[in-house]
């Protein structure tokens, strides 16, 4: 656990570029400092390995203070991942990874052994690669042998400040994608620096979002796109990332809620009222009997209750109508919809009731909010509603 | 009597003035990098110091070497000692400036990142610093040596020997066989350690640096 108590920095004892910060990341997670330039984050990340010094306040690491250890020490037991790499390159890839095992007085066997599993890990063929030297290399195998080396020695906290900053966009996914392997697999304190918003809702556990050296907020990804303490945040974040982020949108946040509720025992000439009344095409069949009650147990559509008139609900319903749960999120349902080419799915609580339902026209207005010069919103609904619903 | 009838018969005097020139030189050359390099170094650390260091050693380089000698009998008197001292004045400036740039041009990012892991500040120079900069500190060796080689002739003047002894006395006693005779040798000196210091320079470049 790394707790930053009261933290200041001042490099000029004049203005405070951080100010009186306090920030506790819990071991093995992967909280991301994000911020624009300025906000103080490159300079927290440093002097937690104490490349800058601290002017007030203290850090804790495992509730010991840094300030404490011997720099070099704690350095060496801290993994350290910058943006322009900073391979040496007049050593070879293997050196490169073996530098920290060195310093500690590791025997060469261990080192080269360390190494090789290390270059196995950021999935580089070992062999190939442990002879080269870093000038051979592209800036995405750069960047994994930085990764690799700032492993060598397992240590239990890293520190990455912008490290895919100067990568190519198809190259950052991959590497991202590779953290959270990493991740999953070690569970690493990490302390990672971006300006990138994307990449920070991708990979962080939190999100300490900073201005002029002062945590504006300190949240998970989802609570930060859901509940912005303010407008900074909401600006910083953007208004249109919740609905670009699929997964961090649930089935309730678009569900439509004028639902036909039709008990077990109605007729078919009752349910069409009763959709009629609500102008729907679709009625959710459920039973008042049971426990917890009201629970979903099929859906009838106009059209089967046209041809069958007279009969119970129990009958006409198709029993196996498949629904989502309003906690499912939104990748998942699309993934659903599209797959199956559902029109339409119920949207159930934890008790099984319906809440809701998605259809197509809902769906689409996730597009038109993504994308609001996709055209004005009524002529769309209707049109696709009426596409739906006639087919 | 042709030049190399001359230089046959004088064969002698001319190989011990030659090993007499390298002394001079080699020795001045030496003293600088001892010097030369540290001073280098420090100012590197010292950046306010970089600008009044160099500064110093350029009016050295600057100064007429003819002056220089002249300046220093007052104070040495005249030999070898005072001799290797003007040369090594002469051979510091291109030592000092070359370290100081080479030390200096080392990408930060490496710095950072070896500091970074928990490298000592003597670890950084030791195995980053210097290995990184050695080309561009033999190139100022280079330099030093090449221009001391032919500066080493005006030494003579002030009783330091080397082959600077022949030009001088050819040039008295209008003998161009004898002025050959220093001349020629000095000439080859100076290529040949030129092309020397620049095949070591080639090789004390760290393999991956100039990676093809």
């Amino acid at each position: 656990m790394i707790e930053l108590v009261d933290l200041v920095k001042s490099y000029d004892g004049v203005t405070n570029v951080v100010d009186g910060l306090n920030l506790t990341i819990n071991s093995g997670e992967l909280v991301v400092l994000i911020g624009s330039s300025g906000s103080g984050k490159s300079t927290i990340l440093r002097m937690i390995n104490r490349l800058n010094s601290i002017t007030g306040g203290d850090i804790l690491i495992d509730g010991e203070s840094i300030q404490k250890k011997n720099p070099i020490e704690l350095r060496r037991g801290i993994g350290y991942v910058i943006q322009k790499v900073g391979l040496m390159p007049h050593m070879t890839v293997g050196e490169n990874i073996e530098m920290v095992p060195k310093l500690l007085g590791w025997d060469k066997k261990t080192r080269r052994k360390q190494a090789m599993a290390m270059l196995a890990r950021v999935d580089l063929p070992a062999k190939e690669y442990y002879p080269r030297y870093p000038g051979e290399l592209s800036g995405g195998q750069q960047q994994r042998i930085g990764v690799a080396r700032a492993l060598a020695v397992n240590p239990e906290v890293i520190l990455m400040d912008e490290p895919f900053s100067a990568l190519d966009p198809i190259t950052r996914e991959q590497l991202q994608q590779e953290i959270l392997a990493l991740q999953d697999e070690l569970h690493k304190t990490i302390v990672f620096v971006t300006h990138d918003m994307d990449e920070a809702l991708k990979i962080a556990d939190r999100i300490a979002l900073l201005k002029d050296g002062e945590i504006v907020q300190y949240s998970t990804p989802e609570e930060l796109l859901r509940n912005p303490v303010n407008e900074y945040v909401r600006e910083f974040v953007g208004n249109d990332r919740l609905w670009q982020t699929p997964e961090f949108l649930y089935a309730r946040d678009i569900m439509r809620t004028n639902v036909t509720r039709i008990s077990m025992k109605r007729t078919a000439a009752q349910a069409i009222e009763m959709m009629k009344d609500k102008d729907t095409y679709v009625g959710y069949v459920i039973d008042t009997e049971s426990r917890p009650a009201k629970r979903f147990r099929g859906e009838v559509s106009m059209q089967q209750l046209k041809n069958a008139r007279g009969r119970k609900m129990a009958e006409i319903m198709n029993p196996d109508a498949v629904f989502v749960y309003d906690h499912t999120n939104m990748a998942e349902v699309l993934s659903l919809m599209q797959e199956q080419n559902y029109k339409r799915v119920p949207v159930l609580n934890r008790d099984h009731c319906v809440v809701g339902y998605i259809n197509r026209s809902a769906l689409l207005n996730i597009i038109t909010d993504v994308m609001p010069s996709a055209g004005s919103d009524d002529p769309v609904e209707l049109t696709a509603e009426t596409i739906t619903e006639a087919a | 009597m042709n030049f190399f009838e001359y230089i046959i018969m004088q064969k002698a005097e001319i190989f011990t003035l030659t090993l007499q020139h390298l002394e001079i030189t080699g020795m001045s050359v030496l003293m600088a990098v001892a010097i030369g390099v540290p001073v280098g170094i420090m100012i590197t650390r010292f950046k306010k110091a970089a600008g009044i260091v160099l500064g110093i050693a350029n009016v050295f380089q600057t100064l007429p070497s003819l002056a220089l000698f002249g300046l220093i009998i007052p104070i040495m008197g005249i030999g070898y000692t005072p001799s290797v001292f003007v040369l090594f004045l002469y051979a510091l400036l291109p030592i000092i400036k070359n370290t100081y740039l080479g030390i200096d041009s080392v990408d930060p990012a490496i710095i950072d990142a070896g500091k970074g892991m928990g490298m000592t500040d003597g670890q950084i120079l030791g195995t980053i610093e210097i290995p990184l900069s050695l080309p561009v500190i033999m190139g100022g060796v280079r330099i030093s040596t090449v221009i001391n080689i032919g500066t080493a002739t005006i030494a003579a003047l002030i009783g330091a020997g080397g082959l600077g002894d022949l030009i001088f006395k050819g040039i008295s006693m209008n003998n161009t066989n004898m002025i050959l005779a220093g001349a020629i040798p000095t000439a080859l000196l100076a290529i040949g350690a030129d092309y020397l210091l620049g095949w070591m320079e080639r090789r004390l470049t760290p393999t991956g640096v100039s990676a093809p």
